[in-house]
């Protein structure tokens, strides 16, 4: 058995008012290796909690996760995370940062130095290999936490709006950064995010969840990050079938978000 | 009276040099970084820049009017001192058979009697800043001075000072005070830098100057040390353990406000007043600080940097060791410059109670002897050195914790 499963995870917040919130009800899903899956949603349907499901921050209330068959039990080396923001350490510079998990995991200089510098290489930070992280700006950070994600070489990486912070322009580079980089090294990926766009442009299979109980609504099978490798993803973006599935996925998110909002407006 | 004048000249100096400096600068380029061009400085306290030349005068005042009001020779102006020199005033007495008979009395205040007098009917000394009897003579009885009556209990103002009566018919003369203070309530500077120099090349009470201050500092390393030394661990256990927290939690929370000096009869009732009484206190003193900095540097660390550190293989102990520790340290060295303050603060306080050495001991026994001007030096060391540790304090943070306060 390889791959990431997930069978009927359940998640079930208790409130301290006694009532409680289900942030997750039977979701499902199976992962071959190297695949990349987008998972889209409005706020509240429980993206974020499945993925701290997945890195093992967060231990579900119901369900069974495992990977390559072994269970989940915490987070560990095998599963990488690249963090919105904040999850850098200031006090490294940014080969020390990169190389943080080899070296935790008792590797020398000569063992990891290669590696780390050809990462760091990689995603254009030659130059900065001493700088000190708060002299870097946002992008930067990000190829940098890409990186120090890369460079421990897990068997999945868990994305977590990885480019939410950053500007339009910075973001559409790192996305053919991100997309290059997952078909070089064949890493299996999910991919959490807010922009219909990055899901639809990054992702194999995408799924958009719902929220209430949070649960898988629809799962889609793209064409578009095979064809986006080594290309101008603008390019992508201009096809008639990219624009009509944005538009069909946009209008169904759209859709939750009002029946939301219309809900809430009738409790009050 | 004297206070309410140095208020005004301070006022009107800070004011004036103000304007002065405004007017110089006008003549000079303006200068073009970014806070220099930013129009809004009201309000944005990041455009607030400390003027070097407002701290260079402020000092340069205090001085000048500590030496203005204390008759110094570094100062060419002062404020009016007592009088020195010689005086007169006329008197008229009745003698016992009720004759009627004047006479001038000569006063030299604050100056010797020259061997050969004017002539007077009466001459006398009076010592700088006392009250002298003055004999008439005859044992006759006065009843005017300058012409204005006298009687016992009332007071009538001559050249240079004042004549009172006594209850029992004496008159006595005071020379006019002045607004110059006297040696034994403030110093003159070069009086407090010569004492200064003094016990630096002779020492005071057995000890040198230094071997004081080193037994004060030494104190305030040991103790703080060894707060530093329990209190980080413990801080750090508070913060990543909830039995840890709860079981500590009162008790730091109840120790925190207690002020180190409430302790120091309890610290002699059980140490003694020796050196291990004094690194105890100072220990309790840096104690609570540091654990609550430890604390608060544990609580600090974003949780993304924690989950990224297991994501990426780290154990429990090396997330302590390479994430926890450093990304307390900001925090730690806060706790550090507030814990050194408080110990320095504290010993000077203990070593008044009771030392053989030490910067409190010196200006205590000083005090003793109304020796202000050693006092006035104590102070002032004492001043210099809390700065300097916390100047210390300050190079040491930049140096090992360079991203505080960035990203």
């Amino acid at each position: 058995m390889s791959g990431l499963e997930l069978e009927n995870i359940s998640m079930r917040f208790d409130l301290p008012n006694g009532s409680y919130v289900q942030a997750l009800q039977d979701v499902s899903l199976k992962l071959e290796p190297g695949q990349l899956l987008s998972v889209l949603g409005p706020s509240g349907c429980g993206k974020s909690t499945l993925l701290n499901i997945v890195a093992g921050f967060l231990a579900p209330t119901g369900g069974r996760i495992s990977l390559n068959g072994q269970a989940v039990r915490g987070p560990d080396a095998e599963r990488g995370v690249v963090f919105q923001k904040g999850a850098l350490f200031e006090w490294m510079n940014v080969r020390d940062n990169v190389s943080f998990g080899p070296r935790m995991a008792g590797q020398g200089a000569a063992q990891y130095g290669p590696k780390v510098d050809h990462l760091i290489d990689t995603v254009g930070l030659a130059d900065f290999r001493e700088k000190a992280i708060y002299e870097l700006s946002g992008g930067m950070q990000q190829r940098v936490a890409l990186a120090r994600c890369l460079a421990n070489d897990p068997d999945v990486i868990l994305m977590d709006e990885p480019l939410g912070a950053l500007d339009a322009l910075t973001r559409e580079k790192m996305q053919a950064m991100v997309l290059n980089l997952w078909k070089e090294t064949g890493k299996t990926v999910i991919l959490i995010t807010h922009s219909v766009e990055e899901a639809l442009l990054l992702g194999e299979r995408l799924i958009v969840m719902a929220p209430r109980p949070g649960r898988i609504y629809r799962e889609y099978q793209l064409p578009f990050a095979d064809q986006g490798v080594g290309r101008d993803l603008r390019e992508i973006k201009k096809l008639p079938d990219f624009a009509a599935r944005r538009e069909e996925i946009l209008s169904m998110i759209w859709n939750m978000e009002e029946e939301i909002m219309g809900s809430q407006g009738a409790a009050a | 009276m004297t206070g309410l004048a140095i208020l005004v000249v301070y006022a009107a100096l800070f004011a004036g040099s103000a304007l002065v400096m405004r007017v110089i600068r006008r003549g000079m380029q303006e200068r073009h970084d970014l806070t220099s061009l930013k129009t809004v400085t009201f309000g944005d306290e990041s455009a607030i820049r400390p003027d070097r030349a407002a701290s260079v005068i402020s000092i340069l005042v205090a001085f000048l009017l500590w030496g203005a009001f204390t008759g110094s020779k570094l100062v060419p102006f002062h404020v009016p001192g007592p009088f020195l020199g010689e005086t007169s005033f006329s008197y008229e007495i009745r003698s016992a058979s009720g004759e009627v008979q004047g006479g001038t009395a000569l006063i030299y205040a604050g100056t010797e009697v020259p061997a050969q007098p004017p002539g007077a009917d009466v001459v006398a000394s009076v010592p700088r800043g006392r009250d002298q009897l003055i004999r008439l003579p005859d044992g006759g009885q006065a009843f005017s001075v300058d012409g204005i009556p006298i009687s016992a209990g009332q007071t009538v103002d001559v050249a240079h000072g004042r004549v009172s009566m006594t209850p029992k018919g004496t008159l006595s003369f005071a020379a006019d005070k002045g607004l110059q203070m006297e040696p034994i309530w403030l110093p003159s500077p070069e009086a407090v830098a010569s004492r200064f120099l003094e016990i630096a090349r002779s020492g005071y009470q057995n000890f040198t100057l230094w071997e004081h201050l080193g037994a004060s500092l030494m104190r305030v390393l040991a103790g703080f040390a060894l707060g530093a030394l329990v209190g980080i661990p413990l801080g750090y256990a508070m913060g990543l353990s909830g039995w840890f927290r709860g079981w500590f939690d009162p008790i730091v929370e109840f120790m925190r406000p207690v002020p180190p000096l409430a302790l120091i009869p309890l610290v002699i009732i059980w140490f003694g007043i020796w050196e291990s009484g004094k690194v105890v206190l100072l220990f309790l003193a840096a104690l609570w600080v540091m654990t609550i900095a430890a604390r608060a540097g544990v609580s600090g660390v974003n949780i993304t940097k924690v989950h990224a550190a297991y994501s990426l293989g780290a154990s429990k102990w090396q997330l302590l060791r390479h994430v926890i520790l450093p990304n307390s340290l900001p925090e730690i060295f806060t706790g550090a410059r507030v814990a050194m303050g408080v110990c320095w603060g504290t010993v000077v306080a203990a070593e008044l109670v009771a030392a053989q050495k030490g910067a409190g001991m010196m200006i205590i026994a000083a005090s003793k002897f109304q020796l202000t001007d050693i006092v006035l030096m104590g102070i002032i060391l004492i001043g210099v050195i809390g700065y300097g540790i916390d100047v210390l304090m300050r190079v040491a943070e930049r140096k090992l914790v360079p991203w505080k306060g960035q990203s």
